[in-house]
């Protein structure tokens, strides 16, 4: 039996988004079931996403279930911190595939702006290993700049091919009516912006966002019943790594993201070529530029020159991230897997107007949780 | 001397090895090492995941090290903003483990390459806290 996703949705990506959880929730739970045959009623189990230490609701599955009108039908919490959604598909695909449910919903959500900046900045120094690394100080940018800088080293990737996703992405977010940033951003204002950890400067970097997003899952019978399009699960990857950077074997590429693409081409039985279109974790442009390395688009070391070479872009050998991604639709912790998802679904249903990519038939989801602690790759076929 | 005194902030107070502390209170970098299996752990481990063994010993890092990567940071997390900018290093010890820790302020920025060498060394903080950093050779 297979596993279709029958629908998707999400909320526009922004700051002071001027809704609570709930009502974020709802409104991409509703932008998802306005185009299928579906009521709340139909759906067997929800999948709460987000990263807790941004909420200051405790075990949001409830407040969400019931804003949703998914009672009482079960509903629980998945969390994989930037990959929370991605693993609540994950979950709701085994559920689906065990025939415990037939029809399942994963809501994925964040709202930065819940607690206070000053709040926030405190949370994010405990991302890392609490006794033995943020003792030092250190953040999400810092982990991403080490690998920057190892990978600079070892191949020769340029601080200008790393801009170059970003002016590649904003290209892209101009043309996303739901992505925070649409101002298309040049190779020289990248260049010159301020450093945050160097060698990664301001448009290196994700900017966090509230947001949610909405992803229906469904078995091969109910999926023909609840729409035309259905896109079939055709592989799934999820891999882990260590959250001590002391012992990482790898400073060049993520490893976990290596061993889940390997495990969702196997169970989909195509080739990192048969990809017509993918979606990474671009939460800094190095993070783009090892994805593609290490989802075998290219050899490893050749990231850099792929963008450089505009492969990446549509009409390339493989279009990644044609939404603006993570570096400018914006990064809602626990809806951005969800985000991705929808992406790609718009694009094998053909709907993706103005960054469709031709005859997609085939598309990749690459969510990552933590600096590479929590790889989840998905496949995507029409 | 609690592990809660360990680096500029602490998170953690109790701990299985927090004797560590306590050595580097002498000017000692301690790893611990597997007595059954005889793998070296730094940080130090209690237990050990390879024999589900808890039988370690402590050993001393020599301090000799080579760079692996790093970076300078101009944004921190709450508590460090009056150390900016501050570098974050990962290196190799010769022992064969790989430590994170930040530059000694004397460090020349400009002249630090990937594969120099660096000794790491204890460092005493205000406030009776200490910690331990990377210093020129």
């Amino acid at each position: 039996m297979s596993v279709a996703i029958v629908g998707v949705g999400q909320t526009p990506f922004r700051r002071s988004c001027g809704s609570s959880i709930r009502e974020l929730c709802f409104e991409a739970f509703r932008d998802t079931l306005t185009d299928i045959d579906l009521v709340p009623k139909g759906i067997d189990a929800s999948i709460i996403c987000s990263a807790p230490e941004y909420d200051k609701q405790r075990s949001p599955a409830g407040l969400i279930s019931e804003y949703l009108g998914l009672n009482p039908q079960p509903t629980f919490y998945a969390e994989s911190i930037c990959s929370s959604s991605s693993t609540g598909v994950k979950v709701g695909y085994s559920f689906i595939k065990s025939k415990l449910h037939d029809v399942v919903a994963v809501i994925g959500f964040q709202k930065m702006s819940e607690i206070s900046s000053a709040e926030v900045q405190e949370r994010m120094g405990r991302g890392a290993d609490i006794q033995w690394e943020s003792p030092f100080g250190t953040m999400m940018p810092a982990g991403y700049a080490m690998f920057a800088r190892a990978h600079m080293q070892t191949y020769g990737t340029s601080e200008e091919q790393l801009a170059r996703v970003k002016v590649k992405s904003s290209k892209y977010s101009f043309l996303n009516p739901l992505a925070m940033y649409r101002r298309v951003v040049t190779l020289e204002e990248c260049l010159k912006a301020r450093v945050i950890a160097n060698p990664l400067k301001m448009f290196d970097c994700c900017a966090n966002a509230d947001g949610a997003s909405c992803v229906i899952l469904a078995s091969e019978e109910k999926a023909r019943k609840i729409t035309d399009t259905p896109i079939w699960v055709a592989g799934i990857g999820a891999a882990s790594d260590t959250l001590s950077t002391t012992a990482r074997t790898n400073l060049t590429g993520l490893t976990c993201a290596v061993e889940a693409g390997r495990q969702a081409y196997r169970m989909a039985r195509i080739k990192p070529e048969d990809v017509d279109v993918a979606e990474v974790h671009d939460c800094f442009t190095i993070a783009e530029i090892m994805a593609c390395e290490n989802l075998g688009f290219c050899k490893p070391g050749e990231g850099g020159k792929l963008v450089e070479d505009s492969q990446t872009y549509i009409g390339g050998k493989i279009p990644v991230n044609v939404d603006g991604g993570l570096l400018s639709k914006g990064h809602p912790i626990g809806a951005t897997g969800g985000s991705q998802i929808r992406t790609i679904v718009l694009q094998l249903q053909g709907q993706a107007g103005k960054t469709q990519v031709d005859g997609a038939e085939i598309g990749l989801v690459h969510n990552i949780g933590g600096i590479g602690l929590y790889g989840n790759v998905t496949i995507l076929r029409r | 001397m609690s592990f809660s005194s360990f680096g500029k902030i602490g998170y953690v107070s109790e701990t299985k090895v927090e004797d560590f502390v306590r050595f580097l209170e002498k000017g000692k970098i301690m790893a611990t090492k597997c007595r059954r299996c005889g793998k070296l752990y730094f940080p130090p481990r209690a237990d050990c995941p390879d024999d589900l063994s808890s039988d370690v010993t402590w050993q001393e890092l020599s301090g000799h090290c080579k760079l692996l990567t790093f970076t300078t940071v101009y944004f921190a997390p709450t508590g460090f903003q009056d150390d900016l900018p501050y570098s974050l290093a990962l290196v190799q010890c010769e022992e064969g483990v790989k430590v994170f820790a930040p530059f000694s302020k004397d460090v020349d920025e400009g002249k630090v390459h990937i594969g120099m060498n660096l000794r790491l060394a204890p460092k005493k903080l205000p406030n009776r806290r200490i910690t331990y950093e990377l210093k020129q050779t």
